[in-house]
């Protein structure tokens, strides 16, 4: 717990937590293609309420 | 159109937006007549009469904390409310917190006015506040979190759109912000006045690292998701790249938190916290830019957009003038440019670039493209559009143009030395070097208020447009 408790050993300790936290995402995110295709269909979230409209508007 | 949206209408709660997205304009509007009104004080300082209830030192913050806090910080509560609410498919969660948050919000903003213009302020840059309205400001922002995140929560689209994703950054990362940067000891419980819990060089890494995440979380992460959701929606396609997204969006909480030191190189800070600030400002390069091509390639086999629809105009501009503000700003870190521009109106144009081509042109645009559908209706003219977007496109590289001139000269001037070792210049010389280029600041300032005032008409004739309409409707359907 001594170790932990000087800023000397927990900043490089934080630094090196948190840069393979973010390549970890990297990997994440292009690692697999099916995953990579599964996300970029979040992208039409914004267009779904459209969809909703237009089904308001058919039903009159 | 009017069935579905009225529809629409009725299943998303509008009412909340609609209060917001008014007074952000109302906030734009007096928060830059406020800033063309000290910049002409620079200018020509009768302008200050005598009366120390208008001199610049007091109104100044009124000019930021009514742009910051009174037109983007509604800006973003309108926004934020209407995206959640769209891309989560669900209904305002707590609708009278909602309605506490804006009468709260608009409270704070009237306050720390009233309050800079009685002499009553921290010091603390962008958080001049005093402790009471602090405490305000507090019980306001885990209101509009537990407003957010309630939403969220009940949401019927199981992903959450990454627009979302910056919004709550943004709640979240502020609230820890203010909360830290506020830690201070009231002298009398009923004193405006109180003690900073912290002191010296740690007061000013505190006050920097505030200073500096207000403009990465509250001026950039919040607008980014204003950005994320309407330029794809104006666009009508979808953002370039979703996992472009994602990156962006962690590589950027990650960075910004380490770069506030960056505006006290050459102080009585240590030397490797200033020099972490500015190695991590350069990193942030990466992701900001990475997200300006996100945002602009969105338009990619649309540019003819451009060309037709002042809206898109609005955004797109605002892209690019993301894309030189953080390409300026890690610049502006590096130790020996900062040993130029720091101090002077280089950094004051820095921010306006930010600022006005930024944050205040993507509002304009989110606002424009919301407003007709939160009245059911279309905009007024779009060719007040156009005029207010080429109005504000001029000023605003009148401002910048000035203070780069003037800044540049200034850091010239200053560190100028004769042959003997003495100072070349006194400071009074490089004021008198600098009265041509505050009196083209205040010009800048002026068409961009002029433009902002063509926007207030154009939104008032749009809403009375919209509100007409829904009664004739009402009349219609009664009879």
């Amino acid at each position: 717990m001594e170790w932990f408790s000087d800023p000397a050993n927990t900043k490089p300790l934080g630094l090196l937590i948190l840069f393979v936290t973010f390549c970890l995402i990297l990997v994440w995110v292009y690692g697999s293609r099916k995953r990579g295709e599964r996300l970029e269909q979040h992208k039409h979230i914004p267009f779904l309420d459209d969809q909703d409209e237009r089904k308001d508007k058919s039903h009159g | 159109m009017s069935a579905s949206s009225v529809a629409t209408a009725e299943q998303y709660d509008y009412e909340i937006i609609k209060k917001f997205a008014v007074m952000a304009i109302v906030w734009a509007v007096v928060g830059m007549f406020v800033g063309v009104y000290i910049a002409s004080q620079l200018a020509w300082p009768f302008l200050n009469f005598d009366n120390p209830y208008i001199t610049f030192g007091r109104i100044r913050p009124i000019h930021t904390g009514a742009v910051i806090f009174g037109f983007g910080g509604s800006a973003l509560f309108a926004t934020s409310y209407y995206v959640v609410q769209r891309t989560c498919q669900a209904r305002l969660f707590a609708p009278a917190l909602a309605t506490f948050t804006f009468w709260g919000w608009q409270a704070v903003i009237v306050l720390a006015a009233l309050s800079y213009m009685f002499g009553f302020s921290q010091g603390r840059e962008y958080a001049e506040m005093e402790w009471p309205i602090d405490l305000l400001i507090l019980v306001v922002w885990v209101a509009y979190m537990a407003v957010f995140v309630g939403t969220l929560m009940n949401r019927k689209q199981p992903h959450i759109y990454v627009a979302n994703w910056f919004y709550l950054s943004f709640i979240l990362v502020t609230a820890v912000l203010h909360t830290f940067n506020n830690l201070a000891v009231p002298i009398d419980l009923f004193s405006m006045k109180s003690y900073s819990l912290f002191s010296g060089a740690q007061d000013a890494m505190t006050q920097w690292w505030y200073g500096h995440n207000a403009v990465g979380f509250f001026l950039t992460a919040a607008f980014l998701g204003m950005m994320y959701y309407f330029v794809p929606k104006h666009a009508g396609r979808p953002i370039y790249s979703y996992r472009l997204s994602i990156v962006h969006f962690w590589a950027l909480s990650f960075m910004y938190m380490w770069v506030g030191t960056h505006h006290l190189h050459w102080t009585a800070l240590p030397d490797w916290a200033s020099t972490l600030g500015a190695t991590f400002s350069i990193m942030l390069l990466l992701p900001s830019w990475g997200g300006m091509i996100n945002g602009i390639m969105t338009l990619s086999g649309a540019w003819d957009k451009l060309r037709t629809d002042p809206i898109m105009r609005f955004m797109i501009v605002a892209l690019s003038f993301y894309g030189m503000s953080t390409f300026e700003g890690p610049l502006m870190s590096l130790k020996d440019v900062n040993a130029l521009s720091h101090y002077t109106d280089w950094t004051v144009g820095h921010v306006h670039s930010g600022a006005l081509g930024w944050v205040a042109m993507i509002s304009f645009g989110s606002l424009y493209h919301m407003i007709p559908r939160l009245w059911n209706t279309e905009m007024y003219s779009v060719r007040l559009i156009n005029v207010h977007f080429w109005l504000a496109t001029i000023g605003l590289l009148l401002y910048i143009t000035a203070m780069w001139i003037s800044g540049i000269s200034q850091g010239l001037m200053w560190r100028a030395f004769d042959d003997f070792g003495n100072l070349q210049y006194s400071f009074v010389e490089s004021v008198a070097a600098m009265h041509p280029f505050y009196v083209m600041r205040a010009i800048g300032g002026m068409f961009y208020l002029t433009g902002m005032a063509l926007m207030a008409y154009n939104v008032f004739m749009t809403i009375r447009q919209g509100v007409r309409a829904a009664a004739t409707r009402t009349a219609v359907a009664t009879a």
